[in-house]
């Protein structure tokens, strides 16, 4: 199915406030759907906001997920008010985590989010300052 | 398959309403790294894990799959079990370990054509 218009949103996420982890990816999964995405496209999409979300939480004290679906393309941006990253390059490595121990016993921290979300994304862009926040931006192509 | 002749073959025991055992289990996928299970595990599989916080729910939710299987004789926390009925995801628990709740289920999947 042919998107015909664009659809935006946004979601707030408050780190740190595990018991409401995947609802904004969740929600978005959804609209999705609804919207007429087909299921791969959305599995891609929803797998890598939900990294992004996670992420936000264990790290930053708060970020916004914002969503725009246009008909070329799925275009997610991640923002947060987080330690920031100090050597990206390190942290794209798969398996590499500076998450603390409580969080890696939850099956969280494992060092593959980010490779996650790159993996499930067409284009992939990164930014950081240290304490200030970390920017992602994901495009899926439709 | 259905979820209750699976739990009643491994005798898992349910601890979510017994019309969740309903649900049909196109496979299953084992795993303890959240993001390991969000990635790779299919739709409507049973998921077997030693995690027993709320979370799970969440990726249970996010990946429809059809029931947790916690091992080890561990217990969920009480907000896992709060949400999982609320979101109405099947959680049944073993004494068994992973590693033989796995292999009888590959087993008895394996015999109808249902591994993953």
């Amino acid at each position: 199915m042919k998107i015909d218009k664009t659809y935006e949103g946004n979601f707030h996420i408050v780190g740190g406030d595990f018991s409401r982890a995947g609802e904004a990816s969740t929600e978005l999964k959804t609209i999705l759907l609804n919207v007429g995405i087909e299921d791969e496209i959305v599995r891609r999409v929803a797998i890598a906001t939900f990294e992004a979300e996670m992420n936000i939480m264990i790290y930053a004290t708060a970020g916004i997920l914002r969503y725009i679906i246009s008909p070329e393309e799925i275009r997610i941006i991640a923002e947060d008010m987080g330690p920031g990253i100090e050597d990206i390059e390190l942290a794209m490595q798969e398996g590499y985590s500076t998450a603390p121990d409580w969080v890696r016993e939850m099956g969280w921290g494992a060092g593959m989010g980010l490779p996650n979300m790159k993996k499930n994304a067409d284009i992939f862009r990164i930014d950081s300052v240290v304490g200030e926040g970390t920017t992602v931006e994901m495009i899926i192509k439709l | 398959m259905k979820l209750k002749e699976i739990a009643e073959i491994l005798s898992l025991r349910p601890l979510t309403p017994v019309e969740g055992l309903e649900r049909e289990v196109s496979g299953a996928y084992v795993g303890d790294l959240l993001s390991d299970v969000m990635a790779n595990a299919g739709e409507g599989n049973l998921w077997i894990t030693l995690q027993t916080h709320v979370n799970i729910v969440a990726v249970a939710v996010f990946k429809n799959l059809s029931a947790i299987v916690i091992v080890n004789g561990r217990m969920p926390d009480s907000d896992t079990m709060d949400k999982a009925v609320s979101e109405d995801i099947p959680i049944l628990l073993t004494g068994k370990s992973a590693f033989e709740t796995a292999g009888k289920l590959y087993q008895i999947l394996n015999a109808q054509n249902l591994q993953g």
